[in-house]
């Protein structure tokens, strides 16, 4: 059975931009999307798995990057979340997908960030997932959610 | 149990919305990390926490919350508030620990929210 999602989602793409230490686009661009994809009456799982991935995604280029670029694709069958930027790069993925690693500052704590629980929960919520970095230059994440596969 | 009730449970002070109090609250979440908000929290979950910055209005937004609850006194300057009460989203401040808090609401029917992201 053909479902809903799959028949009508036409291909969409969202940009937005992040700058240092922009902490507010990340709660912007996961409501817009949010919105849009509620819109298209895409299913609740989908949607908050869609915005979790967006929300940390943009955080941690906001508080680990200099800046950045968010990207959301929507296609009939997938939703791919990208964001790319300058900084530091990750210099150990497998330690930084650890739950409770965080190079965060104090201060980004007190936010009630930091918690080291992005990138754990950003696996959990994609089907596919694909961190490209470099040191001293930058990252790239690329998350993936299929829409025809799970449930 | 609704707002109205959490109000007069936990003895709090409403801080805007309050022509919304008629929603109705059967699950709640306790915490101070947005990042296990966002991977637990269901639609219509009353938050309880010590946070008052702006970054829990969005990300409040982002979970559908019915209200929040923050604890310890704790409460987000007028500009969280005004914003607030511009998106719809009921805000209380009470004098209570988080611990009693949980307790009372507990005792008066509310329960976790637990929706994992699989
Ligand atoms: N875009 C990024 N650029 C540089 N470092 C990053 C980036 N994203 C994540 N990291 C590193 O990975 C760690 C873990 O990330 P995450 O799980 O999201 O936790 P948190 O953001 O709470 O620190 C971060 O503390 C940081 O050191
Ligand atoms: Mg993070």
């Amino acid at each position: 059975m053909l479902n809903d999602s799959f028949r009508f989602t036409p291909h969409i793409t969202l940009e937005f931009k992040i700058g240092e230490k922009d902490f507010f686009i990340a709660g912007e661009s996961a409501s817009r999307v949010k919105k849009t994809l509620q819109q298209l009456g895409m299913k609740q799982d989908i949607i908050k798995r869609t915005a979790i991935i967006i929300y940390e995604a943009a955080m941690n280029v906001a508080i680990h990057a200099n800046h950045g670029t968010l990207k959301v694709y929507i296609d009939p069958e997938v939703i791919s979340i990208i964001t790319e930027d300058e900084g530091p790069g990750i210099p150990d993925i497998e330690l930084a997908m650890k739950e409770g690693y965080s190079t965060a500052s104090h201060e980004v704590r007190e936010m009630g960030f930091g918690a080291g629980m992005g990138l754990p929960n950003i696996k959990q919520c994609s089907d596919e997932l694909d961190i490209d970095t470099k040191v001293g230059v930058g990252t790239t994440l690329k998350a993936k959610i299929c829409l025809n596969n799970k449930n | 149990m609704n707002l109205r009730d959490v109000k007069e449970i936990l003895n709090a002070e409403v801080l805007c919305c309050e022509d919304l109090l008629d929603r109705e609250v059967k699950t709640c979440f306790a915490c101070d990390l947005i990042s296990e908000m966002l991977l637990h929290v269901q639609s219509n979950t009353l938050l309880v926490t010590s946070l008052t910055n702006a970054h829990i209005l969005h990300a409040a937004q982002v979970m559908d919350a019915l209200a929040v609850v923050f604890v310890a006194g704790k409460r987000p300057d007028a500009t969280v508030i005004k914003k607030s009460e511009q998106s719809g989203l009921p805000l209380m401040t009470t004098k209570k620990l988080i611990f009693e808090c949980c307790g009372l609401l507990y005792l008066n029917g509310a329960r976790d929210s637990l929706e994992e992201c699989d």
